[in-house]
């Protein structure tokens, strides 16, 4: 195996220099998903005008991975009809799933291919699709409100995306 | 019972951990392109010695059937095999009497079993009334529990009514006893509390505490998953009702766990699981219950696992387990020095081997003090032949309480090495050096 597969300089750049990082106003929906076996951590919020995607923004905390695959992301879907974006969505989730054998077009996914080598390491996988599947979740939840909130209950248990645990706070004696 | 002869590693001269080395397999082969295999995630599970693999396969070979219900030859090998182990246990943990060692799958599920019991008592007679909770009373955890001993008892507090709290711990990921004493009062029902933190490494000052339980009438649970396989531990001496241990971290199979309890007290906690095994007398309208362990053991157990870990209990037993504490709180001891020379690293627990154990976890930054994240950590060091775990270790309270998104833990057991360490120290630099150029 080769290291440099996954840490790509066009990951290790995005990671140090994040594109359309911090929350902004105005927003349509906003979610918040976590990847609970490794603490990984993603809010994200999308404005959708006239069926193009205007904005995405959010903040986040993980690794390397997720971090570069939040910037690469937005970049890529912003200003992209939804259902061009959604597309790119399945592209990329298809290049992720494809365990190193497939190379994805770069015409298409652009930076979003140097995240092909990541796709060899199971256990990585679901840092690279953190952002991409609160961005699907957000915009579902932008563009219909009543459909997001009647299948919020499969989103919450998709594998990618498992219910945080939640804990509670401690009470006061 | 049987008595063990002593390892030939303990025997010559102190403890030779190359010889010990010796009996793991696996921890010769190599990973990737030829790297020698450097295993620091024996908190997660422990390698299997030869002596445990040979014990299930010698079992499948020559014994396997179904215990306790036939009268043919190999199901009373099989049966005296599996009850030898509960023996070995009894003895391993100080306990009196063999009925009081139950056999589960893991840790999990015997914390479970008493958590469940607890909820079950309104279904049983006065006899239960010490399991018996409800609104009004409460349940005392700790803040650096697994979650294996954490969310059982948030599940019975909704079942019940009864009320969760916890004793909070220290900047130096101690337990904080400043509030002891209200923590722990007339209300508390049962305190259930880590005896050495699998993320922090902590050994707890499990007595105080049990002599603050008994002063209100609160029974015991010690989730014993991260000492049992590393010191001795002697029930009598810790005076808790309950330990729960798992066996894969000592050396035995997965699948076999155990709950030991007092006896009085197993005599009248109410079942979990009802099935084959469990009963003494049923008709269509109701059953009796056996009475322990098997009322606790319902349907057909994990047989091999248990005699794997009667295997393991023997292996144990041969170096000692304060030849095994010994040569753990050394090596925990020199990585703690070694990992303070790792610019950038804080340790998230106590941060000397004084009432500690070799599961350290920490955190790194890069040369400009920004974080590197754990799973990259952990990456760059598998690229290394070296195996940590990062996250939250199951124990996600923790990482909230210290502001943290996860750690890398470094873990050892019976088998590390300093070299395995200076590895680690090596490697680190090396994850440092990739994310700072
Ligand atoms: C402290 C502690 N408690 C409980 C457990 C749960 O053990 P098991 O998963 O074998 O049930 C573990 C192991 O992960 C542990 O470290």
């Amino acid at each position: 195996m080769n290291l440099d597969s996954m840490y790509q300089e066009i990951i290790l750049d995005h990671y140090r220099n994040p594109l359309h990082r911090g929350l902004r106003d105005p927003f349509d929906a906003e979610v918040h998903h976590v990847n609970p076996t490794c603490g990984d951590e993603v809010t994200l919020r999308v404005k959708v005008v006239d069926g193009v995607v205007e904005d995405v923004s959010y903040e986040s905390e993980g690794c390397s991975i997720s971090q570069a695959s939040a910037s690469v992301m937005s970049d890529l879907v912003i200003g992209k009809k939804v259902d061009d974006a959604l597309e790119l969505e399945r592209e990329f989730l298809a290049l992720m799933q494809s365990r190193g054998t497939a190379e994805g077009d770069e015409e298409r996914l652009e930076d979003a291919v140097a995240f092909a080598g990541v796709s060899k390491y199971p256990a990585r996988v679901k840092c690279a699709l953190l952002s991409w599947m609160a961005w699907k979740d957000a915009t579902a939840k932008a563009v219909d409100p009543a459909a997001a909130a009647a299948s919020a209950s499969v989103s919450a248990t998709a594998p990618a995306t498992p219910a945080a645990l939640d804990v509670p706070e401690q009470e006061k004696p | 019972m049987t008595v063990t002869e002593p390892h030939p590693a303990v025997l010559a001269s102190g403890y030779d951990v190359e010889q010990v080395r010796k009996d793991f397999p696996i921890l010769s082969r190599t990973v990737h392109d030829n790297l020698p295999l450097v295993y620091l995630d024996s908190a997660a599970t422990s390698q299997k010695p030869l002596a445990v693999l040979d014990a299930e396969r010698t079992y499948y070979e020559r014994h396997n059937a179904n215990v306790h219900r036939g009268i043919h030859v190999l199901a009373e090998e099989a049966t005296a095999l599996y009850e030898a182990t509960r023996d070995k246990i009894a003895a391993f943990i100080g306990a009196t009497d063999r009925r009081e060692v139950v056999f589960t799958k893991n840790s999990t599920e015997a914390l479970n079993l008493v958590a469940y019991a607890m909820s079950n008592a309104e279904t049983t007679g006065v006899e239960a009334a010490r399991f018996r909770v409800g609104p009004g009373d409460e349940i005392v955890i700790t803040e650096m529990e697994h979650h294996s001993n954490l969310v059982p008892w948030q599940m019975l507090a909704r079942r019940t009514g009864a009320t969760l709290r916890w004793i909070g711990l220290t900047d130096d990921g101690r337990l904080d006893l400043a509030d002891l004493d209200s923590i722990i009062n007339d209300r508390t029902k049962v305190v259930s509390m880590v005896h050495q933190s699998n993320i922090l490494g902590t050994l707890n000052p499990v007595e105080r505490i049990v002599a603050r339980a008994r002063e209100v009438g609160a029974l015991t649970v010690l989730d014993g998953s991260q000492s049992v396989p590393h010191l001795p531990v002697d029930v009598t001496t810790l005076g808790v009702d309950f330990l729960a241990f798992t066996g894969h971290k000592m050396c035995a199979p997965t699948g076999v766990g155990v709950l030991w309890g007092r006896l009085e007290l197993l005599e009248v906690m109410p079942p979990f699981l009802g099935g084959g095994e469990m009963i003494e007398v049923v008709t269509m309208e109701g059953s009796t219950y056996a009475p322990p362990p098997h009322r606790f053991e319902a349907g057909t157990p994990m047989i091999s696992q248990v005699v794997g870990l009667g295997a393991a209990v023997d292996y144990l037993s041969a170096l000692g387990m304060p030849a095994v504490a010994a040569h753990e709180h050394a090596i925990t001891a020199y990585a703690l020095d070694a990992l303070a020379s790792v610019p950038g690293l804080r340790i998230i627990g106590p941060p000397t081997a004084e009432a500690r154990g070799g599961a350290i976890s920490f955190v790194l930054t890069d040369d400009t003090g920004r974080n590197i994240h754990p799973h990259d950590v952990g990456q760059l060091l598998d690229e290394r032949g070296i195996a940590v775990r990062v996250g939250h270790h199951c124990a996600r309270p923790v990482c909230l309480r210290y502001g943290i998104p996860a750690t890398t833990r470094a873990s050892f057991h019976l088998y590390s090495t300093t070299a395995e360490v200076d590895a680690l120290v090596e490697g680190l630099h090396g994850v440092r050096r990739f994310f700072s150029k």
